[in-house]
């Protein structure tokens, strides 16, 4: 398991894959300021809820190297024949690929808030909120992930399973950057998040079995 | 002790009978060669074998096993030696069984259809499971590669494994049991 989820983590770092979804996320929140111009105050209002849009189209980019290539390659059935259940192989990708996706989102959220002058207050809710969020995310496109390995062309399909899915995460998201706690926004960002969490191992791993058929 | 035990097996693939009613045991030291047409359901008999798909009837008995088929599941980007180091705890022997050695340096995606081929064995080589199961393991090897699988093979059987293999080309397996589909 431990050496499963180091693998992971070298193919996502070794080629640069893990980083271009930073450089997306950052090229976005460099955009946006240009899109609606230098008010400080108009960015400072709106600029969570676009670093959280940003996120979760970031989310996106990572679908087709998650399973796909171990699907083609046969390491999956490599890894079944040793005894690894699909669900272990689907949480071991899971464990890391939230940590290549996750803590370096919430880094790059610090330029990021710089850029649309976020005050301090209004940062530490995009950061508290990315890092109950971003596992939701990661665990979703996980699951789309191995429900379209194997297809062709999967990436527009992906998009199209994930973003709806994602709603949730950014409405309890940007709703808790732009309004604080009052309404419980960040309990239910919480529970979102560890729905998707909790299913996704499931989903993908029946996936993954279902695919060899 | 059987290593690997078919009872009754049928195979569906895609709505279409493929073969049924097939029985087949292993005991340690034996070996058995499936051959037949394409699309009879030979790679899908492998699969049975390792467990990747699941029979519609009958059942499936099996000890730990080593699958060698088309996909070489070695990292493209890693040096070969340390690719195979993911799979088993000592590549070396395996990689000079297959004639590898002076290759373990090279990046996976610099090898050639007979080398991706012979990595491929060396990993099955390397298991140190009882069962062997290889689809095509004669595909793109030269005359040397075939002679090291044919040694490769021997010297399992002799150490107490068996072997299922399906085949086109004639691979010597002396006292193999025949599994003709089709």
């Amino acid at each position: 398991m431990t050496a499963l989820v180091l693998r992971e983590l070298r193919l996502a770092f070794s080629g640069g894959a893990a980083m271009l979804p930073l450089v997306f996320f950052l090229l976005v929140a460099t955009l946006f300021p240009f899109a609606v111009g230098p008010d400080g105050a108009l960015l400072a209002r709106t600029g969570g809820g676009a670093l959280w849009m940003a996120a979760l189209l970031a989310a996106l980019l990572p679908v087709d190297r998650l399973v796909e290539p171990d699907r083609a390659s046969g390491v999956l059935d490599q890894l079944s024949l040793r005894g690894h259940s699909e669900e272990a192989i689907a949480l071991a990708k899971l464990v890391a690929h939230w940590l290549a996706f996750g803590p370096p989102l919430m880094l790059a959220a610090l330029p990021a808030a710089a850029l649309m002058k976020l005050p301090a207050e209004i940062l530490l809710r995009l950061e508290l909120g990315l890092l109950i969020g971003t596992p939701g995310l990661a665990a979703l496109t996980l699951g789309v992930a191995a429900l379209t390995a194997g297809l062709r062309r999967s990436g527009a399909l992906a998009g199209l399973l994930i973003l709806p899915l994602a709603v949730p995460l950014l409405i309890f998201g940007a709703g808790y950057v732009e309004r604080g706690n009052d309404a419980g926004a960040l309990q239910l960002l919480g529970a979102a998040s560890l729905l998707l969490l909790a299913g996704a191992p499931f989903a993908a791993g029946a996936a993954i079995r279902a695919g060899r058929d | 002790m059987s290593l690997l035990v078919f009872d009754g097996v049928a195979c569906r693939r895609g709505g279409r009978l493929l073969f049924e009613g097939l029985s087949l045991t292993l005991a340690p030291g034996e070996a058995a060669i499936v051959s037949g047409p394409n699309g009879v359901g030979k790679s899908s008999l492998i699969r049975l074998a390792a467990g990747l798909l699941r029979p519609a009837s009958g059942n499936v008995g099996r000890a730990q096993a080593a699958l060698a088929d088309e996909h070489l599941a070695l990292d493209e980007r890693q040096r070969l030696d340390r690719a195979l180091a993911f799979w088993v705890a000592d590549g070396t022997a395996a990689l000079g069984a297959m004639g590898l050695a002076a290759l373990a340096h090279l990046p996976v995606r610099m090898l050639s259809t007979g080398q991706r081929k012979r990595a491929a064995l060396a990993r099955v080589i390397a298991s140190e499971a009882p069962l062997w199961l290889l689809d095509e393991p004669a595909n793109g090897l030269d005359r040397d590669g075939l002679d090291r699988l044919e040694a490769a093979m021997a010297g399992h059987r002799a150490g107490g494994g068996a072997i299922l293999a399906a085949s086109h080309q004639p691979l010597a397996l002396a006292g193999a049991q025949a599994v003709r589909l089709g």
